[in-house]
């Protein structure tokens, strides 16, 4: 199967792309036009790739496949890659999405093209390594250098406080991801290898535990982002461009959830379970409080944004709950979260690009000249909600199922934040799309395009269809995360039964 | 004698190319009938600058022979001349190619500058020859005469390169600071030396290592400690390690810019291998005393350098505090005091190399109607009239701040690694947390080249033409051809360096094996 290096394939490929976009010559028009081009058919051949890659994965193997490994810093620090049930569906997510963001900005973008497209093809590069990285530090490079394009694209191509915003999110970041660097040279230190099978396998003393877990919290609690550390997503979400804000939410923010996953539960289960109330404290917390504040938004950006908060919390929730629903739910939840908030960002882009502005009071009465963006955008508003027969549902449903099992105290605030989502949601869609066009300038605003359709519908494809049907997914993450649980609860179980 | 005469063949070559080149400039200026230095007669202009170029050329020449000469030496089996003085392991060699070519570098960047600003003199080139001559001789010293030769040479000649600008009130101040407070490092230095050798007997570096082995249950006498204090005080000064760096950022702004880039460069360099030869050979039974003075030195130079840089809005003066915090990451490996903490050490200071000598020629690069500029808001809107150039310095910019896949991530990565392998968790801490700090001040370059450019273009749909934007930009003068190769290829080292990085690491290594060999105990 693996005669060829699929895998560096599909991750390099956009970066490829991009050197390319580098070598265009000639107008600023024809440059931007060829640029754009050029993006958009090396993400398409790049998820090509990756569904190529889906078809010859095979969903009964727990195990990484796929593998790739050259040795590449010496030592004990080598280049790996692989995918496991886990990781493969992150990877399709990336390159599904990254055409439709390429789609998003071929208007809406109209300084620098190249520059942008140069950057999102890079960022593509990034993130497919993070979710295919074996070894640690290969991981940890891609992680964080994914910091630079979004760092540029908020920058460059955002909103009137990009700055701030850009900066904010750099430093943020940076500041959680290095203490997880120390960890990680620790880690190498000890076991004497980077390679995250054997990582696995390392079994750390429980004090040890703490401390690494605690560094790796804060590299993806601040990603995640989980309260107290949300502050920076609103700001980023905001000024960023529309592509640049689905990129961050739908894939940036799985990073987080993908590296509890990969590296605190299966690495330190000793310590993630001696966490799990102050994780759970904190997902409750976020839930309803970040409900409650999106509640009070003025901003349609930043409402979303605060909701994409309440929704990691159900995620950070259900990972930690040790049980299989509330794993597969977080791991659901994610990849739902991925294209709904993606989808629901597109849908304010949609208007963004016509009004030129996020204040959903300077919009009202949409449905009266958009009928089928109306549509579309209240089967996102539900899916967000969680209604079901939308992958909205399924996601939670199966998390709360989770945590009901540990905590009966913290499904029932987390139910509740289920209500306050209906609150924020239908609200916001009742300002936005009901009664009548109050606004001069909405009086002549335009349906969806047939380009703005080609973007959404794949979005409600899916939120439909695995509402409805969510076993695909379900069925590829379930070899995997059998095996991370069992070697969880073996290793606690251990760990309790010696003479502790 | 021949065998002597041979290993010091690249520093033979350059003082006697330098004397050649002294001796010629000398007389072209006798000939065309010249005053004082400098002051040529106006008919005779164009001719003292064409020797001047010959001059400089030809250093250039001599610096490259020279590197290539010590790849000659390298394969010699019996490494030590002189009776142990001199000595020219894989570690010397190493560190003499950088520092020669770097050298070459600093004078090829300086040539253009050097005519437009009416500085172009023959001394210049030739006080660099010997400043490198000194500086291979540091690499290679092996016993405490040789060590003070090397660094005299190289420090007297430095003093004069950095007052070059001779009218120029700055420049003049920046030369005598660092005389005075040079030569108050050398005294010390000197105080020290002779103290070990007074414990001692003998100047020789292995000699001086048994003053320290004989010390009982682990504490120092007073003596020892205090010719070891002085010793490292002194090279401290050099390397500008805090708190001795109070030099550093005035002799940087004062300085003219390329003479600003090759002190950030070369001297570097050379200070930090007579300091990785001492702990080594010298000082390697006192780790417990010299341990506590590097994590002191490195926590020092990473928080004062990156914290002193944000306030800072000259750009050769946020490069001198830059130079400072990197000093400070690389001393982290240093107090690591284990052969992976040499190597990362090694490893750290070939990537600083590439990163400073591609920044400055950037810097160099700054020119507005033909005046050199250096604040760093000046680079406004630079990421449009000048996209290469910008693209550059932000490459450079992130790999400084140590971004990962950038080149300077490798850097800190193993400086760290070493850190940690010692159990030095305080410092690796901080270390990082310096380096969030540091990454603020670069990222705020970043942001004035390409964030503020885009000002209004939110609004703003009709693309700006060419004209409008050489107006608004401050840099209005495109890169010179040999400053945009060197920034584009230090550029892109920084930046691709993460595909394959194995021959720095695998050379880090072998010089730090070589290093090991000769030394001692350190594990």
């Amino acid at each position: 199967m693996n005669d060829w290096a699929l895998l560096s394939t599909i991750t390099f490929l956009p970066l490829l792309g991009a050197l390319f976009i580098l070598l265009i010559r000639g107008e600023e028009a024809v440059v931007a036009a060829n640029a754009r081009a050029l993006a958009l058919w090396t993400s398409l051949a790049t998820l090509v790739l990756s569904i190529y890659m889906l078809l010859g994965f095979d969903p009964s193997d727990a195990g990484f496949q796929f593998t790739e490994r050259v040795s590449w810093l010496g030592g004990s620090v080598d280049y790996a890659m692989g995918v496991d049930g886990i990781s493969v569906l992150f990877v399709l997510l990336t390159t599904s999405l990254m055409p439709l963001c390429i789609l998003a900005s071929w208007h809406s973008v109209k300084h620098r093209v190249r520059e942008y497209m140069l950057a999102f093809l890079v960022l593509e590069t990034l993130m497919i390594g993070v979710f295919c990285a074996m070894d640690i530090v290969l991981f940890y490079l891609f992680f964080e250098g994914g910091l630079i394009p979004m760092f540029l694209i908020i920058g460059i191509w955002g909103g009137a406080r990009r700055v701030y915003a850009s900066f904010k999110f750099f430093l943020y970041t940076l500041l959680g991801s290095v203490l997880m660097l120390l960890a990680i040279l620790y880690m190498i230190w000890q076991t004497g290898s980077g390679f995250i099978p054997d990582l696995h396998n390392a079994g750390f003393g429980a004090d040890v535990q703490t401390w690494l877990w605690l560094a790796f919290f804060a590299s993806f609690a601040v990603k995640m982002p989980m309260w107290p550390v949300h502050t920076w997503l609103p700001d980023a979400h905001v000024e960023a461009p529309t592509g640049g804000s689905v990129i961050l939410a739908a894939i940036l923010l799985k990073m987080g959830g993908y590296g509890f996953l990969r590296f605190s539960l299966p690495m330190f289960p000793i310590a993630s379970d001696f966490f799990t109330p102050l994780v759970l404290t904190l997902s409750v917390i976020a839930i309803v409080y970040t409900s409650l504040v999106a509640l009070a938004q003025e901003d349609v950006k930043k409402l979303i944004a605060y909701s994409s908060v309440a929704h990691m919390g159900f995620v950070t929730m259900g990972l930690f709950t040790g049980t299989m629903q509330g794993v597969q739910g977080g791991v659901f939840q994610m990849l739902s979260h991925g294209w709904i908030s993606a989808a629901l960002f597109l849908c304010v882009g949609v208007v963004y690009d016509r009004m030129h502005t996020r204040e959903i009071a300077a919009y009202g009465g949409l449905v009266n000249r958009m009928p089928i963006y109306a549509a579309a955008f209240m089967l996102f508003t539900m899916a967000n909600v969680g209604l079901p027969g939308t992958s909205g549902f399924v996601g939670e449903f199966l998390t709360i199922i989770g945590v009901f099992q540990i905590s009966s105290w913290a499904a029932v605030f987390a139910a509740s934040g289920v209500i306050l989502a209906a609150c924020y949601a239908l609200s916001l869609y009742r300002r936005m799309i009901f009664g009548r066009i109050e606004q001069e300038g909405l009086q002549t605003i335009n349906d969806v395009t047939i380009r703005e359709i080609a973007i959404l519908l794949p979005l409600a494809i899916a939120t439909i269809l695995f509402g409805v049907y969510p076993m695909p997914i379900l069925d590829v993450t379930n070899a995997s995360l059998t095996e991370l649980l069992s070697h969880y609860h073996a290793a606690l179980t251990q760990y309790h039964s010696g003479g502790h | 004698m021949a065998h002597n005469l041979i290993l010091i063949l690249p520093e033979l070559v350059l003082f006697i190319g330098a004397m050649g080149l002294l001796l010629l400039g000398a007389y072209y200026k006798e000939a065309g009938a010249v005053g004082v230095m400098g002051e040529a007669a106006p008919h005779n202009t164009s001719n003292s600058r064409s020797i001047n170029r010959i001059v400089s050329n030809s250093a250039i020449g001599l610096l490259v022979v020279a590197s290539a000469l010590t790849f000659l030496d390298a394969r010699h089996s019996a490494p030590q001349a002189f009776n142990g003085a001199f000595i020219m392991d894989d570690f010397a060699v190493l560190f003499k190619v950088m520092i020669f070519l770097s050298t070459a570098l600093a004078l090829l960047m300086a040539q253009r500058f050097m005519a437009r600003e009416k500085l172009e003199r023959f001394e210049f080139p030739v006080l660099l020859l010997l400043a490198a001559c000194g500086m291979g001789v540091m690499v290679s010293a092996n016993n405490m005469i040789a060590a003070y030769m090397g660094l005299e040479l190289q420090s007297l000649a430095l003093y004069v390169v950095a007052a070059i600008k001779r009218d120029s009130l700055r420049a003049t101040e920046a030369g005598l600071k660092y005389f005075v407070l040079g030569a108050l490092s050398s005294g010390l230095l000197l105080y020290g030396m002779s103290l070990l050798y007074g414990l001692s007997g003998s100047v020789e570096f292995s000699a001086i290592a048994s003053v320290f082995s004989t010390s009982s249950e682990g504490v120092l006498p007073v003596a020892q400690t205090v010719g070891l204090v002085f010793v490292m005080a002194g090279l401290a000064f050099k390397v500008s390690a805090v708190p001795f760096h109070m030099w550093t950022p005035d002799v940087y702004e004062g300085a003219p810019t390329p003479v600003t880039a090759f002190f950030a460069a070369a001297p570097k360099l050379a200070a930090m291998a007579l300091f990785l030869r001492l702990i080594t050979t010298a000082f390697p039974d006192a780790i417990a005393a010299w341990q506590q003075i590097f994590v002191f030195l490195a926590i020092a130079g990473m928080v004062l350098g990156s914290f002193a840089a944000i306030g800072q809005h000259n750009i050769k003066r946020l490069m001198a505090y830059s130079s400072i915090a990197h000093i400070g990451f690389a001393l982290v490996g240093f107090a690591a005091a284990t052969s992976a903490g040499i190597s990362s050490v090694i490893f750290y200071m070939m990537l600083y190399l590439t990163m400073t000598l591609g920044t400055f020629a950037c810097i160099l690069a700054m020119r507005r109607g033909g005046v050199m500029l250096e604040q760093i808001s000046d680079l406004a809107g630079l990421s449009r009239s000048r996209p290469f150039m910008a693209a550059c310095l932000a490459v450079l910019m992130f790999s400084l701040a140590g971004i990962p896949p950038m080149a300077g991530f490798f850097g800190k990565l193993f400086v760290f690694r070493a850190a940690i392998e010692a159990e030095l968790y305080a410092l690796a801490i901080i270390g990082v947390l310096a380096s969030v700090v540091g990454a603020f001040y670069y990222l705020r370059i970043i942001k004035i080249m390409y964030l503020d450019a885009a000002a209004g273009a939110e609004t703003d749909d009709a693309a700006p033409t060419h004209d409008d934007l050489d107006d608004r930009s401050d840099v209005n003068e495109a890169m010179p051809r040999e400053l945009a190769v060197i920034a584009g290829v230090f550029a892109g080292v920084s930046l691709f360096f993460f595909i394959y990085p194995a021959p720095l690491i695998e050379l880090a290594t072998l010089a730090s094996d070589a290093l090991m060999a000769t030394g001692g105990a350190i594990k």
